[in-house]
């Protein structure tokens, strides 16, 4: 099987970014990842949706996700576009709803020191390596234990208990 | 090497004598717990995987919580999806209209969730438990989806951080004094991945309601889950409402800590976490003249009976709250809501000119019943003060215990409860 390839736009942000922020309650009274897209980050970033493209990044510093346990975080963000977040650190359930959903997440500070808002990024995710086109260097991300590779393989949690 | 009381649990539910932090394991669980903003999600995906039946009736709670009484069509949808489900499995545990309350508020208080159980929850603040020395932490809709169809769920074995609590508590500080203190401490990500246990002389002196709200906010800093040793206290709370057996457990003297703090809780006052996170703490009297426009006393975090009586305390002894200030009341359960009538509290606030709401979760996530303006200030004994959290995203939120919230009330600002209640002595000195 060949690795997988993603490639984008960084769009960087700072520590503590939590799901209120990410997908505000206000919009809760929805589960259409269609709809929860279009207020992705709005109260963080009112120009992400405007901006953001299939394929993009999000890097951003520690605690990643923080706050509440609404999937809709991991949903609307998987929904906008974007391919994969980069963080030093992620808020534990952010990350396990993300495996869970099978959005791509890696934790790498070498990256998210080095990578700056707009720079052009591609991750193998089977290898774990992050390349920074713009700056034409290359970080290595922790790999996944073992255990939430299968999760991931099986294409989310509900996939690998079926399985 | 001995375990803690989290490593214990967590062995007990998966057929094994230890677990080792970092160690992957399925243990089987107590209950599973959803609400009306995470249900709808996970009723969806356990259809879409074509599972037919959910592993247990009786180990599942639905609880219509955050946007009820339904505030909006697309929310009323949500909880009709959800009730239906509930019908066509028999789910023992749902809760609706005039049998709901914040669900980390009703679940102990029901019995539900009883001492030594493995608890997951879609929701953040599932580690309240803990506080009756339950291991019990937040996921997501699907964790609750796969939970309800094969009654297990994946965790990695946390590391242990252990708080030890001693000293005495100053006049007016209580549990969530300490656990504010506790996160400006250690910070937001302070307990990341990590399990918090509470420990110390302390702990003996502190209610039911106070392990609740220390442990509530565990997530605030990051942890996994929050945990006390129970204990007589405990003991005297679960004997009158446990639906099952439970089982008292209590970590080895020579289990593994990740790090030990002493906390000397003789030095906490009262406390304010200030916009825009939790870990912005400082003590009320040293913060500079803050106006507010509105008080919210509730929340899984401080909606129990005793907060209500602290805080009609205060409010009876000022009479009245600031014709500046709107000044919600949110008792967490039916059964807080029935005791603060008995007591007389509801009449309290009433003559104060305090608003009354249903129990909800309401405006603490910003879902509905007192929803901030931009530039509006709210002083609030809920949990989180992240931007935009009860509303408009120039709003700001300081998060306090229900004594100072209420002295804010009266005031009009974000008070010490000496201000009030001890006013004349204050003057004196």
């Amino acid at each position: 099987m060949s690795d997988i390839i993603l490639k984008g736009k960084v769009h960087k942000y700072g520590s503590n970014v939590n799901t209120d922020e990410i997908i505000p309650a206000r919009y809760l009274n929805t589960t259409d990842p269609a709809i929860l897209s279009k207020y992705c980050m709005e109260d963080i970033d009112k120009n992400f949706v405007k901006n953001v493209k299939e394929g993009d990044i999000i890097v951003a510093e520690n605690n990643f996700g923080c706050g509440s346990s609404r999937e809709h975080a991991p949903i609307a963000i998987k929904a906008s576009g974007i391919s994969a977040v980069i963080a030093n650190s992620f808020a534990r359930i952010f990350f396990r709803n993300s495996i869970n959903i099978g959005l791509p997440i890696l934790e790498s500070q070498k990256a998210v020191k080095a990578i700056e808002n707009g720079d052009a990024v591609e991750i193998n995710l089977t290898k774990g390596i992050i390349k920074n086109i713009t700056k034409n260097e290359s970080y290595q991300s922790q790999p996944f234990p073992e255990f939430m590779q299968k999760i991931i393989k099986s294409g989310g949690l509900l996939g690998y208990i079926k399985s | 090497m001995g375990s803690t009381i989290t490593e214990k649990i967590l062995a007990s539910h998966c057929g094994k004598k230890v677990v080792e932090p970092g160690e992957f394991i399925e243990p089987k669980i107590d209950i599973a717990l959803s609400n009306d903003v995470t249900a709808p999600l996970a009723v969806k995906e356990f259809r879409k995987a074509g599972i037919k039946k959910v592993f247990d009736k009786n180990k599942i709670a639905l609880v219509m919580d955050h946007f009820t009484p339904n505030k909006d069509i697309l929310s009323a949808e949500h909880v009709k999806f959800v009730r239906e489900f509930a019908k066509e499995h028999k789910i023992k545990h749902y809760y609706e209209g005039g049998n709901v309350g914040v669900e980390h508020a009703l679940l102990p208080e029901k019995g539900i969730v009883v001492p030594g159980d493995v608890v997951i929850g879609a929701d953040s603040h599932t580690c309240t438990y803990g506080a009756l020395g339950a291991f019990s932490t937040g996921g997501g809709s699907t964790d609750i989806a796969a939970a309800m169809a094969t009654g297990k769920v994946w965790f990695k074995v946390p590391n242990s951080i252990k708080f030890i609590l001693n000293g005495k508590l100053n006049k007016w500080v209580r549990g969530k004094d300490i656990i504010l203190y506790i996160i400006g401490l250690i910070g937001v990500d302070g307990a990341l991945y990590n399990s918090m246990e509470f420990d110390g002389p302390l702990c003996k002196k502190l209610t039911m309601a106070d392990r609740f709200t220390i442990t509530n906010m565990a997530i605030e800093a990051g942890g996994k889950n929050g945990i006390f040793t129970p204990d007589e206290i405990t003991e005297n709370y679960v004997a009158k409402r446990a639906q099952r057996k439970y089982k008292f457990y209590a970590s080895d003297k020579d289990a593994k800590y990740l790090k030990i703090y002493e906390i000397d809780c003789s030095k906490i006052l009262p406390q304010v976490s200030m916009p825009f996170l939790p870990s912005n703490t400082k003590a009320v009297k040293d913060i500079k003249k803050t106006y507010i426009d509105q008080v919210v006393i509730g929340s899984c975090t401080n909606g129990r009976i005793e907060d209500l009586r602290v805080a009609a305390k205060i409010i009876k002894k000022g009479k009245k709250v600031n014709s500046n200030v709107r000044t919600l009341i949110i008792p967490a359960t039916p059964e807080v809501y029935s005791q603060a009538l008995d007591e007389g509290l509801l009449r309290t606030f009433m003559d104060a000119g305090a608003v009354i709401s249903a129990p909800t979760c309401g405006p603490c996530l910003g879902g509905h019943m007192g929803i901030l303006a931009s530039g509006e200030k709210c002083a609030s004994t809920t949990n989180r003060n992240f931007r935009g959290r009860m509303g408009h995203v120039e709003s700001q939120l300081f998060l306090v215990n229900p004594a100072v919230a209420a002295a804010s009330a009266i005031k009009g600002y974000i008070a010490s409860p000496d201000e009030i209640y001890n006013a004349k002595a204050s003057k004196k000195r």
